[in-house]
């Protein structure tokens, strides 16, 4: 082998093991018992359990957690795009009044750091009612998640040639009809992108999530906060619902994998 | 100068098709050739063959005698301009012509007199500062045909439809360019299009493919004149040749109610073979009145192509096409009698033209 | 080539909406308290310019404004290098393409307080391997109370969390690469490093313009990772401005102060990631500006 293509390999068996290491760390203490985990540091339980699993799966209230979660991140995924899709239409098409100054306006949002927003959410959300549902959260997000979503869209819209829109006005589509079974279609990727992106951001934010929601809306990234028993934290049961939380992400990349690929490169990137 | 040959050479891929076999093909120092044909004849990868960018699964690849199958383009000095401008952006004209010779570690100096000699072959002179990233398509194939100019070890320059993004307009011009640069260095140069106009206009030596097969190769007069295989004539020509699917009968070999007279050793040797008869609208000539060996035909349409007439003709259970010159009246409906000057019929016995007498020789 | 048309606010008008209600409110409210002195139960007092000049004097600000820059410049040096070579390495089109894709996927989708506990554990001398692994090698390494093993830490936490998101974006942006200019490169016969300088970086330059904002922009504003691994300690080696500004706005009630913070804030990542922007994109010539 030549020794670049070695150092090559070598380098990227590090990183990925690099990558691997914490979460197999957390996938092995997740069939831990926290007596295990305060006593031993070893790579494989010793005496593996499924207990912490089994805690999660019973326990009412990590199922409700779960739940609440899902709930915010997909409407935060259906707004967002809802509402991208056409503005992003609008800014691939055609220029208005305003338009570059509108788009880097979007932009900016996602410069605000998080915690500005944090005490005058609370007040906004609770002022309309909406405090402690997912819709709070759900709108809250969609702050950070419109702009991108708009930006991506945008690129791959104006990948697709305004030949195709004007053919298909001729050939007597309404506009609805062109956009319905032409335009989006084509657009395909795009949305897959942009929605992946919305369902992440969402998904992983924390801040927004707890100071939003109360009691009924709580959602499992904030229930694992609540796993503090006597002797501290509940180690192993935060563990595996760290790992549960992971695999919707890992689901979701499964399915949009041909997409991110394809995708990126069709992009404004 | 550098003789390119290719002996039995195929490649496959993966799935087991080929994509070309059986190519045995020369081209000697300096010709300027083309490879013709539709898309996915096999030409491109051709190319790359030659270039060293694919290594062929079968067959050998030599330059000047040497088998340089392992070898890469850049130990073979094969230069390439690909089917969309490749110009490097963050370089100007003048250090994206340099960047061969830099990457040798030629002396700055040689590349001081060297590059405003050739933009100025190129006509890149007053561009030669300017950034390259913006320049048009054309300038761009320009820039990409300099870079391999540039080298004073160049074995040949292929070209990959360098036309096809270009403007119709400046194709002229780039053309013009090449058959300059081709004339400065006398530089072998395969030309790959599926235009037979380009190839024919550019070219000495063409090599017409189909379906992964070179099935002839000649100066355009030869593929025009003598075309070896029914789709050569089909595929030259504007439009190409007229084919019948015929059958031999004794010494007779007929198309629908055509029949030709054979002599006795030229119909033994097509005996048992499909066949088919050729001749090209140019040579077929119409006449007003009856001919001997003529054919009664009615003109279904015409086409006008500004120097002469194109005429759809049915005639003896054929359907052909003729090439009249523009000032002979014809109608629609109008009859005319159609012969096919013998001299230029070409006879194909299992697609393979029959180079043998059609008429007894006078002994 | 645009339609000049202004009906498309119609289009636009949703999405306005929407972030109209989430961000001019917010926005509002934070000018009006950066103006303003509030204590609890007493009305508000407007006092001018005074909170900003508050802050702008404040030493824990400043520390943790120079702190963060450099965090955030020492991030982009090593993520971004790091990032585009791994893209590099990685196999194009096969089982090995989709695998490695999932496993780099999977730290760009953990919750960020999941990031920060899974490195908590991973790093606590008594929790974790990383101690048992440095004092194999002789080093006392302890995360809770050497600045040195605290700051190391959090960086390569940030390394590990968010490098696979360049990789990714290269990954797309190298695949958008025709296979004609490597193949005109080799024909030139420019080195690997060559056709990396005048070949790969050119035409990554947009996907890395993209990667380079984000990042900037969101490590500038890294809150909850750091928090649940250190808590901004030991002392405050590891308190960036994020941690400032929460501990002011919901521990202190210093909102005025927080306020005001948020705003210069904003500023700065305003300003920075503007210069990046326009370094960036004019750079690589043909790109479309927005």
């Amino acid at each position: 082998m030549k020794p670049r293509r070695l150092w090559v390999n070598v380098l990227m068996i590090v990183y990925f093991l690099f990558l691997a290491a914490p979460l197999a760390w957390m996938l092995s203490m997740s069939f831990k018992t926290n007596a295990e985990i305060l006593t031993t540091r070893s790579l494989l339980p010793q005496q593996p359990t499924t207990a912490n699993y089994e805690e999660i799966f019973t326990e009412p209230f990590w199922r409700e957690s779960f739940i609440n979660s899902l709930s915010y991140v997909l409407l935060n995924t259906v707004i967002t795009l809802a509402v991208s899709v056409p503005a992003a239409y609008a800014f691939s098409r055609f220029s208005f009044t305003g338009d570059n100054h509108l788009f880097f306006w979007l932009l900016t949002n996602r410069m605000a750091p998080e915690a500005v927003f944090l005490l005058p959410y609370f007040q906004l959300y609770s002022a309309i009612k909406l405090f402690d549902t997912p819709y709070a959260v759900a709108l809250a997000h969609t702050l950070f998640s419109i702009p991108l979503a708009i930006w991506i869209l945008e690129g791959f819209m104006s990948g697709i040639p305004r030949e195709i829109d004007e053919t298909a006005f001729i050939d007597g589509y309404s506009f609805f009809g062109f956009f319905r079974k032409i335009f989006l279609p084509l657009i395909g990727p795009g949305i897959g992108v942009a929605a992946f992106f919305s369902f992440l951001f969402s998904w992983v934010e924390l801040l927004m999530a707890r100071t939003l929601t109360g009691v009924n809306a709580k959602p499992i990234a904030v229930t694992l906060s609540r796993s503090l028993g006597a002797e501290g934290w509940d180690w192993g049961v935060i563990a595996a619902a760290g790992v549960l939380m992971i695999i919707p992400g890992a689901i979701l990349i499964y399915f949009v994998r041909n997409y991110l690929a394809k995708g990126f490169a069709l992009g404004r990137v | 100068m550098t003789t390119i040959e290719l002996v039995d050479v195929a490649h496959m891929y993966s799935s087991g098709q080929y994509a070309v076999k059986n190519i045995n093909l020369k081209w000697e120092p300096g010709v300027s050739s083309a490879l013709l044909g539709p898309s996915g004849c096999g030409k491109t990868t051709l190319l790359k063959i030659i270039s060293g960018l694919l290594r062929p699964t079968h067959g050998r690849v030599l330059l000047n005698g040497e088998e340089v199958n392992h070898k890469t383009p850049k130990e073979r000095n094969i230069a390439q301009v690909f089917q969309f401008p490749v110009v490097y952006e963050t370089l100007n004209v003048y250090d994206n012509l340099a960047f061969p010779l830099r990457n040798r570690h030629v002396p700055e100096t040689v590349v001081r007199r060297r590059i405003p000699e050739i933009a100025e072959l190129l006509g890149l002179t007053d561009k030669l500062k300017h950034n390259s990233a913006g320049l048009s398509a054309s300038d761009k194939q320009l820039i990409s045909l300099g870079r391999g100019v540039v080298r004073d070890d160049l074995a040949a320059i292929l070209l990959d439809e360098p036309l096809t993004v270009i403007d119709p307009h400046q194709k002229w011009h780039l053309r013009r360019r090449l058959k300059l640069l081709h004339h400065r260095f006398k530089i072998t140069m395969i030309y790959v299009t599926h235009d037979q106009h380009e190839a024919l206009t550019f070219a000495d030596q063409v090599t017409v493919m189909n379906n992964g097969s070179a099935l002839q190769t000649g100066s355009p007069q030869d593929l025009h004149s003598k075309p070896q295989a029914p789709f050569v004539g089909y595929f030259i020509g504007s439009p190409g040749m007229n084919l019948f699917d015929a059958a031999l009968t004794g010494n007779q070999i007929s198309a629908g109610r055509y029949s030709l007279n054979l002599p006795q050793d030229t119909a033994k040797a097509i005996a048992g073979q499909s066949l088919k008869i050729g001749i090209r609208p140019e040579f077929v000539e119409i006449h007003a009145a009856e001919q001997p060996h003529s054919i009664p035909s009615t003109v279904k349409e015409i086409y006008l192509t500004g120097s002469s007439k194109i005429l759809d003709l049915y005639g003896a259970d054929l359907h052909f096409k003729a090439r009249i010159p523009d000032t002979t009246t014809l109608h629609v409906g109008d009859t005319v009698w159609a012969s096919f000057a013998r001299q230029w019929l070409m006879i194909y016995a299992d697609d393979e033209a029959v180079n043998l007498p059609l008429e007894e020789t006078v002994r | 080539m645009s339609i000049r048309n202004n009906r498309a606010w119609l289009f636009v008008l949703p999405a306005l909406l929407v972030m109209a209600l989430n961000a001019f409110i917010p926005f509002i409210t934070v000018i009006n308290y950066s103006l303003q002195d509030i204590l609890p139960g007493l009305p508000a007092i407007d006092v001018g310019l005074e909170n900003f000049q508050t802050v702008l004097k404040d030493d824990l600000f400043r520390n943790a404004f120079v702190r963060q820059l450099g965090f955030s410049f020492l991030i982009l040096l090593i993520e971004v290098p790091l990032g585009v070579a791994i893209a590099l390495a990685l196999p194009k089109k096969s089982w090995r393409a989709t695998v490695s894709l999932i496993v780099l996927g999977l730290p760009l989708l953990i919750p960020w307080n999941v990031v920060g506990i899974i490195w908590r554990v991973f790093t606590r001398s008594d929790l974790g391997i990383v101690p048992l692994f440095f004092n194999a090698l002789g080093y006392d390494y302890n995360v809770a109370l050497n600045p040195v093993d605290a700051y190391w830490t959090v960086v390569i936490m940030d390394v590990w969390h968010w490098t696979p998101l360049i990789v990714l974006l290269c990954y797309a942006g190298l695949n958008a690469i025709p296979d004609a200019f490597y193949q005109a490169a080799e024909i030139d016969g420019a080195s690997s490093w060559r056709t990396f300088l005048y070949v790969t970086l050119p035409r990554l330059r947009s996907v890395l313009t993209i990667g380079i904002l984000l990042r900037f922009m969101d490590s500038f504003r890294i809150y909850t990772e750091v928090f649940l691994l250190t808590g901004g300690g030991p002392g405050t080696t590891t308190t960036f401005l994020s941690d400032v500004l929460v501990r002011k706005a919901v521990g202190g009630f210093e909102f005025g102060y927080a306020a005001a913070l948020s705003l210069i804030y904003f500023f700065v990542i305003l300003v920075i990631s503007y210069a990046f922007f326009l370094v960036l994109t004019n750079v690589s010539s043909g790109s479309r500006t927005r």
